[in-house]
């Protein structure tokens, strides 16, 4: 008999595009903060776009800053030059011999020089002038104004002095301080400022806005995960017993937790992921073409080896991973079943067999394990490889475009950022699209689990039997029932039961004593035929009230992690300490319940010190405090001592007092002094009357009785 | 964790160093990048530099990626060996160690806890190992070589680098001191969650019996209500991360672009150009610099559950064993004979004896039963004979020798062990009854069908799909309780042992099924020893033999009918079963 769920792990969606969209669907209630999230991750990408931009800008600015501004320079040369050729020679030299002092010889000197100029055509007198000595000169040479700056006559001559020397002018520093200061490399200190706060504001937001835009996203997910975990507890109570009759609870409970999980924490995000990143990859793109297209090429092309070759490895290494899930989903359920046949394996001398067996699997493990870890290790690397490839491609082919003057060195420095903007969505798109897969496959579960059957409508039942008002008569009438509608088990079955007598269930372990139960308390619809209750057909009635009028004290003694007190009244409202303390004295465990600390405060958790009869007895008090006309009890008692059955099989004695019961029987006792005896194999009802009378018959009931008494020897 | 790395084989060692030298060379050629990265920007920055020079730098940094791209490839592929090897040894080892361990052992880390240790903290450890062989060597490295290569290249910046870096780690250090002990709340309370689903499915008709739905989806909610907040608070920190990593991340960028700024404009004007290339230098460097140290923090962030696991791990390598096989080789003079002389049983640690001074012997051929109400120490002192448990005084013999001088394979060849719970192992109905080596030749299919025919199995096996070749899925899950049990039972028989142990194997069959096996049984093996501890006087009412067990002491031996007249307890235990009548009849 094949089980449903099946192995965990990298489970392909059956239909992908389907999920997705009733997932998306399924985020209604939240689609304004969705909307409102995903804008918020687009804006947040386009301004991580913008940015390269401006810092390519910003390169610029200190750049430019290197470079000494040679037309200044020429400006003053000429301004100088100028200086010169206005000097009046005639005004300044009467003065000159008061004003500066010379040497004797020096007045010879100039004098003769001055002579000279008053013949000399231009360029003459501009060498003449320049062999006059610099005192001459300086006094000569009127100060003027470049820029606000004020160039002194003396850095005037300082100035014509370097730049007519012999020597090539290498060292800017060597120019008087005035000009240097209007010569040298400056960078634009506002601009850098400026560009400084806008770019910082970017960042701001940016950041600013993803992580608003995640905090959304978060909250819709768990707000998400919070809906379908409740939608999945509503759903388990509106299923027909018959599901879980035929689904493991493992598997209902996976769905609550692990696929809720992998949906709550992937589905999102992985919107998210998608949305910022395709925004940003395209926008790269466009950001490209627009500042230079050579560029783009060279960017695109120079990354698209290493992305193929990341695709590549992406497809491959799922693989492996999916093998590797498999591969440790096989070890670790065989260490499971080794460990807990432990026993089995030694006094078998299995050992071995056992051993050899586990290396197996071992082996196998470890080679898709290597596998998966290596090629996964790849991507990394790759990237990284992709990214240097990228760089010195666009750096090169932007040196030749810079050289050629068609772009500045800013933009390199653009691209630079958008190699890396460009391969690292990719990836990223990539991982995403893998966790959205195993998401469909999650969500394809819990959605399949919320759309099974549920239970018949009892909208249409208006009839309700009061519980205090019923007589306890119950009758079957012509019963026909299956768990499969081609194989009916019960076929025909009727019988009358009046108020307050008590019907043994007796058969062998699994010959369907719990379908009683099932039918009883409309588990289960059946299939034709009635079961009337007071003369009223079960089928009138909702199971509510059909579940009011019953007590029901099963085998497994099913107490959850709470106070005795809480586990006794259950969900029964103003039930007072009071009452609760009279079950449990009618059952006898209220001394054990005053033993223990904190008495009916005292919490049942998974191991503690109350035994499996003790639990018995107190499922048995739950019982009693429910009170109603009628009772289904198990009698079983599995693993119990001697003296707490005695108790247990008192206190289910006391229950049956006055109602109509109905009691899976396991003692002679109970079973001779029953009214009716139901026998049942292999589900059917297959002998019914009282005790003497099925003796009489000597048909499979007698063999049952008989046979626990028979000498196993001649 | 370091204890646990010493098992390494000598190869995975080998591999290791490899790694660890490739990445210190790798990370010497990842850190040349950046220094082609300034020569190009200069070279592209500096007007009439010539394009060779570039194309020549390009080559050398493409050359430089190319080598530490082969590198971390090779070292992927040591590191995926390393710790995928590692990992198999280690969980071999563990599977070895559980295998010899007795039940003292096995209780003592409870069966669940072993199958974890086996699983998840092995798988735990790999992932540490594929990843730490890498980043754990890489990290440092990395940051120490960054670092060196920009601490004098600007006083201004290498402030700015460390600001990052603490800005980081503390948002890092920050969100673990608050998310960290959450996540363990969110574990309890995802278990709640769980054990509050596990009780609906389980309690599914008490609870509709008692329409108590609604009280059962109020306390869902509320648990669900819980889980959502906590899960949501912690998720949120940490959508802090990837923002403030991002904006670190630019931010040094523009930092050091704007600090760049401005020393480049104070600076000479032979100066700025070095000022130049080292700016661009170090806004790639102090990406590596602070990549590293928050690689480093990821380390940090594991290691701690790696070194959990490594002692969870190491405390089942280390578990002394206290069952050792011993040495006897010769023959016996008895056969089918087990006798305990005044065996006393404890646990290592209790003070209270399970069992007190338990005294008797079965010969071939007779039938031995066990009977006393729960904790009566019934499964303990069956489980001395084939030494799950090494008896604390007094000692056991099986054939007239000492058990624990057995080899234990030779012990177990003489033993048909039946448990109270019923083993199923993945397989065929064939492979379940054929189970383990009886050191003869191996079961025939005939003897496996006359195993399970005397088992009473003979009906649903020949029901099934391919009948005694029909899958069994893991655990049983396929098969029913009842059925279950009879494998097992057939298991033993197929194995013709001398004496056989029956602990409480006859429950989950009715009284029919049950007396009709003992007898077929009987029928079949008219020499062989029989121990069976039941709970039913049904089960045990033709013994030769009955041990009447209370509180770990022997009330009462002798036959049903002897036991009737002369044990008050075996009394009491027959009446609570059957009426007085039935009792005098039978």
């Amino acid at each position: 008999m094949p089980r449903p769920g099946g192995p965990r792990g990298h489970e392909a969606s059956k239909d992908f595009k389907g999920s997705m969209i009733r997932l998306i669907k399924n985020l209604s209630p939240w689609k304004a903060v969705m909307i409102f999230a995903l804008t918020l991750a687009m804006i947040s990408a386009l301004l991580a776009l913008i940015t390269p931009n401006k810092l390519s800008d910003f390169a610029d600015i200190i750049s430019n800053g290197l470079i000494p501004k040679t037309e200044v320079l020429e400006d003053i040369g000429v301004k100088i030059s100028e200086n010169i050729a206005s000097i009046d020679i005639e005004k300044k030299l009467n003065k000159l011999e008061d004003e500066v002092k010379l040497s004797k010889d020096e007045k010879v000197y100039v004098r003769g020089i001055l002579s000279a100029l008053e013949e000399a055509n231009e360029e003459e007198s501009f060498a003449l002038v320049l062999s006059l000595p610099d005192k001459v000169l300086e006094y000569l040479f009127e100060d003027f104004k470049y820029d606000n700056v004020l160039i002194s006559s003396k850095d005037q001559v300082k100035m014509i002095r370097l730049l007519t020397s012999e020597e090539e002018l290498t060292d800017l520093e060597a120019l008087p301080k005035s000009i240097y200061g209007l010569v040298k490399p400056t960078i634009d200190m506002d601009e850098v400022k400026r560009l400084a706060i806008i770019m910082g504001c970017l960042y701001i937001f940016s950041a600013l806005f993803s992580f608003i835009e995640g905090i959304s996203t978060t909250t819709v997910s768990n707000l998400f995960a919070k809906s379908l975990r409740d939608r999945i507890s509503k759903k388990i109570n509106r299923l027909p017993l018959k599901y879980f009759d035929s689904h493991e609870n493992g598997d209902v409970l996976s769905r609550v937790t692990n696929d809720v999980d992998t949906i709550a924490q992937n589905f999102n995000n992985s919107l998210a992921t998608i949305v910022t990143s395709g925004t940003l990859w395209l926008g790269c793109i466009f950001m490209m073409f627009i500042t230079n297209w050579i560029l783009a090429l060279t960017a695109i092309l120079s990354s698209i080896i290493g992305l193929s070759l990341m695709f590549l490895i992406l497809n491959k290494s799922q693989k492996y991973f999916i093998q590797r899930q498999i591969e440790l989903g096989n070890i670790n359920g065989y260490i499971e079943e080794i460990y807990s046949g432990h026993n089995v394996v030694k006094a078998y001398n299995g050992e071995d067999d056992a051993l050899s067996r586990f290396d197996e699997l071992n082996l196998k493990l470890y080679s898709s394990n290597r596998k998966s870890q290596f090629l996964s290790g790849l991507m990394h690397p790759i990237m990284g490889f992709t990214g240097n490839f990228g760089y010195v491609m666009v750096c090169v082919v932007g040196a030749l475009l810079t050289m050629n003057d068609i772009i500045s060195f800013g933009v390199i420095v653009a691209f630079m950022i958008y190699v890396r903007l460009f391969t690292n969505p990719l990836n990223q798109i990539a991982q995403a699209m893998g966790s959205l897969q195993s998401t469909a496959a999650a969500s394809e579960r819990v959605f399949e689990f919320l759309d099974e059957k549920e239970m018949s409508d009892q909208k249409d039942i208006s009839r309700r039997l009061n519980r205090s008002k019923v007589k306890g008569e119950i009758s079957f009438k012509n019963v026909k029932f299956g768990y499969d509608p081609g194989r009916m088990i019960i076929k025909d079955f009727s019988v009358n039961v009046k108020p307050g007598q008590k019907i043994a269930i007796v058969g062998p372990t699994g010959a369907g004593k719990t379908t009683m139960v099932n039918l009883l308390m409309k588990f289960y619809e059946i299939n034709n035929g009635q079961i009337l209750i007071d003369g009223v057909p079960t089928s009138e009635l909702t199971r509510e009230n059909i579940h009011e009028l019953f007590i029901m004290v099963l085998q497994d003694t099913w107490l959850f992690e709470g106070t005795i007190r809480d586990n006794v009244k259950f969900n029964k409202e103003d039930v007072s300490d009071r009452e609760i303390w009279e079950a449990l004295r009618v059952v006898g465990v209220d001394h054990f319940v005053r033993t223990l600390p904190g008495g009916l405060d005292y919490v049942i958790g998974d191991n503690d010190t109350i035994s499996s009869g003790q639990k018995q007895l107190l499922t048995i008090a739950r019982g009693m405090i429910e009170d109603a006309p009628f009772l289904i009890l198990d009698e079983a008692t599995s693993n119990v001592d001697t003296r707490t059955e005695e108790l247990v099989q008192k206190a289910m004695d006391k229950l049956t007092e006055g109602r109509t019961s109905f009691i899976i029987a396991h003692r002679l006792s109970t079973i001779k002094n029953a009214d009716l005896i139901l026998v049942m194999s292999e589900g059917n009802i297959i002998e019914q009357g009282n005790h003497e009378e099925l003796l009489k018959k000597n048909g499979f009931y007698a063999n049952l009785y008989n046979s626990q008494f028979e000498r196993t020897e001649e | 964790m370091i204890k646990l790395l010493k098992k390494m084989h000598k190869k995975e060692v080998i591999y290791a160093i490899i790694c660890i030298c490739l990445v210190a060379f790798h990370v010497q050629f990842e850190l040349k990048i950046p220094d082609y990265m300034s020569a190009i920007t200069r070279l592209v920055q500096t007007d009439g530099s010539k394009m060779i020079d570039i194309l020549e730098q390009g080559a050398l940094m493409i050359g430089c990626a190319l080598i530490s791209l082969i590198c971390s490839i090779t070292v992927g592929f040591f590191a995926a060996r390393v710790s995928s090897g590692f990992s198999m040894n280690i969980r071999r080892r563990i599977f070895e160690k559980v295998e010899k361990m007795g039940l003292t052992e096995i209780n003592k880390f409870s069966t669940s806890s072993l199958i974890t240790r086996t699983t998840n903290d092995v798988t735990q450890i790999e992932m540490v190992i594929g990843f730490g062989l890498q980043a754990m060597v890489k990290a440092p490295i990395m940051a120490a070589s960054a670092i060196f290569k920009i601490l004098d290249k600007g006083f201004e910046w290498s402030i700015l680098v460390a600001v990052c870096v603490s800005i980081l780690l503390l948002v890092v250090g920050t969100l673990m001191a608050i998310v960290l002990p959450r996540f363990e709340l969110v574990q309890k309370l995802i278990d709640k969650i769980n054990g509050v689903t596990r009780e609906n499915l389980s309690g599914i008709r008490v609870i509709r019996a008692f329409n108590a739905e609604k009280y059962q989806t109020n306390k869902f909610n509320e648990v669900n209500e819980e889980l959502t907040k906590t899960q949501l608070f912690n998720q949120r920190c940490f959508e802090i991360m990837n923002p403030t990593m991002n904006l670190v991340n630019h931010g040094l960028t523009l930092g050091i672009y704007t600090i760049g700024a401005i020393l480049i404009n104070k600076a000479g004007f032979s100066d700025k150009l070095t000022l130049f290339s080292n700016m661009v230098v170090f806004s790639s460097y102090g990406m590596h610099v602070i990549m590293s140290f928050l690689m480093l923090s990821m380390i940090f962030m594991m290691i701690p559950r790696a070194q959990i696991s490594a002692k969870r791990i190491n405390a089942v390598l280390d578990e002394e064993i206290s069952v050792i096989d011993g040495e006897f080789n010769g023959k016996c003079d008895e056969v089918g004979t087990v006798e305990f002389k005044d065996v006393s049983f404890k646990y290592p640690d209790a003070d209270e004896y399970i069992l007190e001074n338990i005294s008797f012997k079965v010969n071939k051929g007779e039938t031995i039963a066990f009977i006393g109400s729960t904790g009566s120490g019934k499964s303990t002192l069956i489980n001395l004979v084939p030494r799950f448990y090494d008896a604390s005084l007094g000692s056991v013999l099986v054939d007239g020798i000492n058990v624990k001088d057995y080899k234990l394979k030779d012990l177990h060849n003489k033993l048909g062990y039946v448990p109270q719970r019923a083993v199923m192992f993945t397989g065929t109905v064939s492979s379940n009854v054929s189970y383990g080596d009886n050191g003869k030749e191996a079961i025939s299919l005939d003897k496996i069908k006359k195993a399970v025919s005397i088992a009473q199995g003979e009906e649903f096996v020949s029901k099934m799909e391919n009948t005694y070749d029909a899958h069994i899925a893991r655990g049983g899950t396929n098969v029913s309780g009842g059925q279950k049990q009879r494998l097992a039972i057939a298991r033993a028989i197929a194995r013709e042992p001398e004496i056989y142990i029956f602990d409480d194997s006859f429950s989950a069959l009715d009284y029919k099924t049950d007396s009709v096996l003992r007898k077929e049984l009987k029928k079949y093996t008219k020499d062989a020893t029989c121990m069976i501890v039941a709970q039913r006087i049904g089960t045990i009412i033709n013994a030769d033999k009955i041990i009447v067990l209370d509180e770990g002491k022997c009330v009462g031996m002798g036959t049903h009918k002897e036991l009737l007249k002369n044990c008050e307890v075996y009394k009491e235990i027959a009446l609570s079963q059957l009426s007085k009548e039935e009792l005098d009849n039978a």
